[in-house]
């Protein structure tokens, strides 16, 4: 069989960083081939090569036998290679029928033939395998995964021959993406050659043939799924043994400092209980709407409490507002640091200052030096790389960004650390790094809560690690007891509890 | 789609509308409800609808246009150095409305190839045109023999059978073709797209740049007509008219259910929401509320309009 895309030798530098370094490629038809890497991998430089958002320094690609050159996603999407991308790209204001036709609506003389449109569109649906979603409905009013599938539907209504899926469930609980990779086996059916991008390994298990890992701009591995270990995966994506990865800093668990009683919020979580106590890293696992962001953000008093009580320092109370939070020693670290977390166009020195500058100040005068000494001590302490503290926090990268974030907590001296998702999106050095802070902060008897979606983390660094599933929370279990499935299995509902 | 943003977007505000008709009514039954005054409320709101026509497709597609009022002005002087110059009334009505067009296509470069943000870069043409259009005029009003032009906005058409003003009828014509384009045009459903969501428009191949050019001069050709009309009614040409009425188009389409955040409005919304603001000034002037009341009247208006809007979105 011929392959239906071939790229060689592509490469791709931004300035002196190498991006992508001489990749080769193959991509049969009706094969599901994951690529799989750490952020800055070059993952996403070479989807948009593929899709014509970049253009390659060198290599070749072609397509079906011809040579593959896009210079637009206009002119990668006629040629029939479509994207599926990673944060839905769908006009929320228009209806299905609208976005499934997007960019190709059937027209005479530019009015649209709505009829045409219409049975188009449906006739997709149904190829899909999705003829229930409606196609009148506005999209926003549609479920996370029914727009995902719209999306799809958009990307092969051009008769794609390739599909790129970039991080597609990201967004969506199991059983939407159980629903996606239905989805994804009947297009493989009909033929269609899938790229499939994704650092959750569990899911590059469950749908793809073969994969390619890439590290550093380059291929550190290939082979296929079912014959490869996942472990030895994991490790051409990384490029060391797993062992390194989770610092251990020997500390010990002692009194209780949080006590938390059948809070609930508005919709989530419902009646949790938790118990975290002076030394202790606890982990607190869950897939994507399951509302682990949300207790996080009742305990520091971001929204309202409905019922339930929390004791700090021993005392019971209910709702208090993040400012009181913060006087009672917690720190909270969002999940999102660009839009929820950091104030990407101040200073690093500002960023960390924010949260008491009167640490720094006199009467509101602040003190210029003593803020940058206290500053560039935290940033060592953090291992922030950067070219001056007064420079901006957005010509950091992600991972020094987060540590940013990070220096603030300390710079706070918080007692009690409420981190969520702390190493979303950052390469894996930065990842070890910020392990090995939150070590050595539990070893000077902080405490903290550690919210993740990625379950081997938790499983590395965390003392006990409690569940969430719609909301409920578990019972806390002694994280060398555990392991990614039966994490996965309890998360999604489908394992036994204890 | 269509159906139900356009059935959401228009029962708020026609209720609304409603009420303010039921409300003068009421207050002062023998003039209000007259068909001479129903007359004079649509004349009235001609100039600041067919303005609002084209803000609306701007709007929808995630601009804003500051500069109508100026475009208004400099058509109007436009139109009436024309007429001096002694060309026909027709001529100079379309060189009225070209000049508009111009304007806008000018708009639209400046934010399509400078880059500059829609807010500041018709900030800054508001006041290019403004100058312009005095430049142009000597900075004093310009008199012409202004032909057939003022028949476009008389109470009373020569025609019997016409009952509105012709200038009332190109309104409702323009309503029903801006409406066109937006529901069943390419053009349309791509300004609701690029409003929406510029990055998925992007995606799709969706040339933005070409699109958001073509609105924005649609828009100018809009505010050109506008001022052609104005002319009609001034029989002057004026360029210190209209200072200030940008802001009367924008609280229109505003009103009628436009987001200034893009992806949301209707040409039904802004025709509704220029009759509400035409019948209030209308109802409180033959009320005897002084002016500054109603400044605050509608101030208030505009305010509860889009927190109602807002609730509206929330509930969904």
């Amino acid at each position: 069989m011929n392959p239906v895309l071939r790229l060689a030798g592509i490469s791709k530098s931004f300035g002196l960083t190498k991006a992508l370094d001489g990749i080769d490629l193959e991509l049969f038809p009706g094969e599901v081939h994951a690529l799989i890497g750490e952020n800055g991998a070059g993952k996403s430089t070479l989807m948009k090569i593929l899709s014509g958002v970049l253009l390659p320094d060198s290599g070749k690609m072609d397509l079906c036998g011809r040579t593959y050159c896009p210079d637009s996603p206009l002119s990668a999407r006629t040629s029939g290679v479509s994207m599926v991308f990673q944060e839905l790209t769908l006009a929320p204001h228009l209806s299905a029928v609208d976005n499934i036709l997007l960019g190709a609506e059937p027209n005479q003389f530019g009015f649209i033939n709505s009829k045409i449109a219409k049975s188009k569109a449906s006739e997709v649906l149904l190829r899909l395998g999705h003829p229930e979603i409606s196609l009148s409905a506005t999209v926003k009013n549609l479920s996370p995964a029914n727009r995902q599938i719209v999306e799809i539907a958009r990307a092969i209504i051009c008769r794609a021959k390739v599909l790129v899926f970039d991080e597609p469930t990201s967004s969506l609980d199991k059983a939407d993406a159980d629903k996606l990779f239905e989805v994804i086996k009947t297009l493989k059916k009909e033929g269609i050659g899938i790229f499939y991008i994704s650092h959750f390994l569990e899911e590059v298990r469950r749908v793809a043939d073969r994969f390619t890992a890439l590290r550093d701009g380059r291929i550190a591995g290939r082979g296929n799924v079912a014959e490869t270990a996942a472990g030895r995966m994991i490790e051409m994506m990384v490029g060391r043994k797993i062992a390194e990865l989770f610092p251990v800093v020997p500390h010990s668990i002692r009194e209780p400092v949080l006590e938390i009683n059948s809070i609930s919020g508005q919709k989530l979580p419902s009646g949790a209980n938790l118990v975290l106590h002076r030394g202790e890293i606890l982990g607190i696992a869950g897939l994507v709407g399951a509302g682990k962001t949300e207790f996080l953000r009742l305990i520091f008093g971001l929204d309202r409490i409905r019922s339930g009580k929390i004791k700090v320092m021993a005392v019971f109370g209910g709702y208090k507002p993040p400012v009181q939070r913060i006087r009672e020693g917690m720190g909270f670290l969002s999940e999102d640091r660009q839009t929820q977390g950091l104030a990407l166009n101040m200073s690093i020195t500002d960023n960390i200052t924010m949260i008491s500058l009167n640490k720094t100040a006199f009467m509101g005068w602040l003190f210029k030096n003593r803020r940058r000494k206290l500053v560039s001590e935290l940033a060592e302490r953090t291992g922030v790389r950067h070219t001056g503290t007064e420079n901006p926090v957005m010509s950091l990268s992600g991972g020094n960004q987060q540590k940013t974030a990070l220096a603030r907590l300390l710079y706070q001296e918080a007692d009690v650390f409420l981190l969520d998702e702390p190493t979303r999106g950052i390469d894996v050095a930065s990842k070890t790094a910020i392990y090995r802070i939150i070590g050595d902060l539990a070893a000077a008897g902080k405490s903290i809560i550690f919210v993740s979606s990625y379950f081997d983390e938790l499983i590395g660094i965390c003392d006990t690690i409690c569940v969430m599933h719609r909301g409920q929370i578990s019972q806390p279990q002694e994280s060398s007891k555990l392991s990614v499935e039966i994490l996965l299995a309890q998360a999604s509902g489908t394992g036994a509890g204890t | 789609m269509k159906k139900y943003v356009s059935i959401a977007n228009f029962f708020g505000p026609f209720i609304g509308l409603l009420v303010i008709i039921a409300v003068f009514t009421i207050v002062n039954p023998e003039h209000f409800l007259t068909p001479y005054n129903l007359k004079t409320v649509a004349t009235q709101s001609a100039v600041v609808g067919i303005a609002a026509l084209g803000m609306t497709i701007i709007i929808i597609a995630g601009g804003i246009d500051l500069s109508v009022g100026s475009v208004i002005a400099l058509s109007t002087v436009v139109t009436a150095l024309l007429l001096k110059g002694g060309f026909t009334p027709a001529a100079a009505g379309l060189a009225g409305i070209l000049s508009g067009g111009i304007c806008g296509l000018l708009n639209g470069q400046i934010i399509v190839r400078l880059r500059v943000v829609p807010f500041i870069a018709t900030l800054g043409t508001l006041g290019i045109f403004r100058g312009l259009a005095k430049g142009l005029a000597g900075s004093q009003k310009i008199d012409a023999p202004p032909g057939w032009l003022p028949e476009l906005l008389t109470k009373s058409p020569s025609a019997e059978w016409m009952v509105f003003s012709p200038g009332v009828w190109l309104m409702f014509i323009l309503a029903v073709i801006a409406g066109l384009i937006l529901s069943r045009t390419i053009l349309g459903r791509y300004a609701y797209a690029i409003g929406s969501n510029e990055q998925a428009a992007r995606v799709c191949g969706i040339r933005v740049e070409f699109n958001k050019t073509v609105i924005y001069t649609l828009g100018g050709f809009a505010a050109g007509l506008a001022g052609v009309l104005e002319f009609s009614r001034l029989t002057v040409g004026d360029p210190t008219v209209a200072m200030g009425s940008e802001l009367d188009v924008i609280a229109a389409v505003v009103i009628g259910g436009g987001s200034l955040s893009g992806g949301e409005g209707s040409v039904l919304g802004t025709i509704v929401g220029t009759f509400i603001m035409a019948f209030l000034r209308n109802g409180c002037n033959l009320s005897g509320v002084p002016n500054f009341v109603q400044e605050i009247i509608i101030g208030g208006i505009i305010v509860v309009a889009v927190a109602l809007d807002r609730l509206r979105g929330h509930n969904t």
